[in-house]
């Protein structure tokens, strides 16, 4: 079958004279040295890939990658500088003004970072805004609105305005407002990346179950490697403008992660530290000393979890718990947890720099709590976390445990695995 | 002689501003007369229209329009205030300069909106509207009247041509800033859409410019007002004419009563188009 999306060769140049950077990327140059010679900024080059009909394709990369710009070549808000972007068999950038303004009327449905939403409308106003603009008449586009918003369970919300709904609720807003006008592609960038870690995990379930039942054609944008794991059916990886890697999540992990990782951050400013506490997921699930065994065991079983964290009412950290001595607990009919409580966590401040957290997470089968000056839990971290953040930036130290032979490389992953489960 | 230019003699150019005055008033006699008897009598029914009916008919009239648009202590203000000055026995000359400036304010609205929004939109255009603005406010006001003259005779007509070109530029200028300060992910929201400039601009740009814009509009009544009484120099009346005739014949008493009245008459209006301006309470 025909691919949806078929972009060959796309290349966008910032700046007067693209013509002289063309010329320079066609003698190998790299991206700092074009903008260095010629003052013109190389957004992407020589990009390929396709997307399938009904395939979710994750782009990833670091912040200033070009993953923006790649997304916004395929509708035409950036004007590719070369190549093709050939949508359902046909060259977009052939096309009109007019006839680009009518295919994004009809073909496309973007979700923006910051939502983008309509401050003067009301929630209906905005996700019927596309109908509107492409002169459906009050009543249809209220009743495919109103669907819109029921799909993305924002019923009953109709009259509100933007500014009076949580940021999760303003980025559904945001998706129905793509979907309303039932688009072939949705364009998602970063969508999810100004929420909440749990609402984020939450949207992204919801975006795949949506996607079940809606079958859409999806580009999504992430700099979160958890994200693209998590959402892509295939992920393009993206460094300086151009493709380094186009698999599918187990073509990702099974490649050698320490050296995928080594290669991903390699051009990162070493100065840029990253700390326990920007990597870190809330951790809604914990327990009090009084919870008796038996909700202990239900919390760590809703959530596949191995462990639990135990914390006073105030939220300081006590300890954590095993699901066998839970179980344990209940057969002896006891009535707390007092009696099973492990201490032998460990606990770092927000703070901390990840290349300790790597060397923590090696010596234990728990997650890591993140605790405030006076002892109060405020996050959790696993091991995907610091991978993923590892991809993300550079410990400031050459990191010996991230490995570099193919190797040290799958009882990693095969233990990252089971510690995902274990996590919070 | 020592004071004079070495060389060469004065360079004409009042000479030249004369002649082209001299040129435009002929040539365009017939549009200036057109627009000064539209506006005159525009200006004249409105002034008879309000002084027919008793003032305190008319007091209230306003006082429920300033409660309805800008909320119960502006509408208990604007009664207390302009009973005030019938009680001063300025209510005629109230309603004169409120007219006057009504319409001023409306020609200047009129002309500044389009300009404003191509200067929103136009690098180019703003480049070269921005120095004009400059010179229009920088230029002492008084040098209005002189050509307004030659082009509509002495009068309220005049007055309102001066006031125009002296309070215009605040609405062009706030214009320009409402569009461009519309966030841009806004704009490229629509734009993903398939928006073409038409919908984006009064779907999107001019609803969320709107409170800027209705700044400008503020400023402009405001500099329309502090005109009233250069305007009465060539005979507008109104408040602005009592000022001017109690400077000519040394009457402070009945100078600071006519001056009281304008500022009563700017605090109503200022109260009244700030309120205007501001989004509804639900949408912030
Ligand atoms: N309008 C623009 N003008 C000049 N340079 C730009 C423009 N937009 C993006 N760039 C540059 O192109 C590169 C890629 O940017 P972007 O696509 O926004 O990256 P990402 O979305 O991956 O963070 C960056 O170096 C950025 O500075
Ligand atoms: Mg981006």
């Amino acid at each position: 079958m025909q691919p949806k999306i078929q972009v060959k060769n796309v290349t966008k140049v910032f700046g007067d004279h693209p013509e002289r950077a063309l010329q320079l990327l066609d003698e190998g140059l790299d991206r700092k040295e074009i903008l260095q010679r010629t003052g013109q900024t190389v957004g992407i080059q020589n990009v390929c890939f396709d997307v399938a009909q009904g395939e979710i394709l994750v782009v990833m990369g670091l912040s200033g990658c070009g993953k923006s710009t790649l997304i916004r070549c395929l509708n035409r808000l950036i004007e590719p500088t070369a190549g093709e972007v050939v949508i359902d068999g046909e060259d977009i950038l052939k096309l009109s003004n007019d006839q680009v303004l009518e295919r994004r009327r009809r073909k496309f449905g973007m979700v923006f970072q910051n939502f983008a939403l309509f401050p003067h409308r009301t929630i209906m106003e905005n996700a019927a805004f596309g109908l509107e603009i492409g002169g459906t008449d009050k009543e249809t586009r209220d009743a495919k609105a109103t669907e819109a918003l029921k799909l993305v369970g924002l019923d009953g919300w109709e009259q509100s305005y933007p500014s009076q709904l949580s940021g999760g609720m303003q980025q559904r807003v945001g998706l129905a407002r793509a979907l309303a006008v039932d688009p072939d592609i949705l364009l998602m960038d970063e969508a999810f990346s100004a929420l909440d870690p749990l609402i984020r995990r939450d949207m992204q379930d919801e975006l795949l179950a949506l996607q079940s039942r809606v079958k859409k054609t999806i580009v999504f944008i992430t700099h979160d490697l958890d994200e693209a794991l998590r959402l892509g059916d295939r992920i393009v990886l993206m460094k300086d403008g151009y493709v380094v890697q186009i698999g599918t999540p187990e073509d990702i992990l099974t490649s050698p992660a320490s050296r995928y990782v080594e290669r991903f951050v390699e051009d990162v400013d070493k100065t840029q530290i990253l700390t326990a506490g920007a990597i870190m997921h809330d951790s809604r699930i914990r327990v009090t000393p009084n919870d008796g065994p038996r909700t202990a065991l239900h919390k760590m079983d809703q959530e596949s979890f191995y462990s639990v964290f135990v914390t006073q009412r105030d939220g300081t950290l006590e300890g954590y718990v095993w699901a066998e001595d839970a179980a344990e607990a209940v057969k002896r009919k006891e009535k707390t947890l007092e009696g099973i409580i492990q201490r032998d966590h460990y606990a770092v401040k927000p703070d901390e720099s990840i290349g300790t957290l790597f060397q923590m997470l090696v010596d234990t089968r728990i997650p890591l709590a993140v605790v405030d000056d006076n002892g109060k839990l405020l996050g959790t971290i696993v091991k995907t976390q610091v991978l993923a953040a590892l991809a993300d930036a550079q410990p400031d130290k050459e990191d010996a445990e991230a490995g570099d032979g193919e190797g040290e490389t799958e009882p990693t992953q095969a233990q990252e695995t089971a510690e995902a489960k274990v996590g919070a | 002689m020592s004071q004079d230019f070495p060389f060469v003699g004065k360079f004409p150019l009042s000479d030249y501003i004369d002649d082209g005055l001299d040129w435009l008033t002929t040539t365009f006699s017939g549009v200036t007369r057109a627009i000064s008897t539209v506006l005159g009598n525009g200006v004249e029914g409105v002034v008879t229209a309000l002084s027919f009916p008793p003032p305190w008919v008319v007091i209230l009239g306003f006082a429920a329009l300033a409660w309805y648009l800008a909320g119960r202590r502006v509408g208990i203000g604007t009664a207390a205030g302009l009973l005030f000055l019938w009680n001063l026995q300025l209510w005629q000359a109230t309603v004169e300069t409120f007219t006057l400036v009504l319409f001023a304010t409306a020609v200047a609205v009129a002309i500044a909106l389009p300009l404003g929004i191509l200067g929103g939109l136009s690098d180019r255009f703003k480049a070269a509207v921005m120095p004009v603005l400059d010179f229009m406010q920088t230029m002492p006001a008084f040098v209005y009247l002189i050509p307004a003259i030659p082009f509509f005779g002495l009068g309220q007509v005049s007055a309102m041509f001066a006031t125009v070109i002296f309070s215009m530029p605040p609405a062009i200028r706030l214009t320009i800033l409402g569009i461009r300060q519309v966030p841009k992910e806004l704009v490229e929201a629509s734009d993903a859409f398939g928006a073409n400039w038409r919908q984006k601009l009064f779907k999107v740009q001019m609803p969320l410019a709107v409170p800027t814009i209705m700044a400008g509009i503020n400023q402009t009544i405001m500099l329309a007002l502090s005109m009233v009484v250069i305007a009465a120099m060539i005979g507008a009346g109104g408040l602005g004419g009592e000022v001017w005739r109690a400077i000519q014949r040394l009457q402070p008493g009945n100078g600071f009563e006519a001056g009281i009245a304008i500022v009563i008459l700017a605090m109503i209006l200022d109260r009244v188009t700030q309120k205007i301006g501001q989004p509804k309470k639900k949408q912030q």
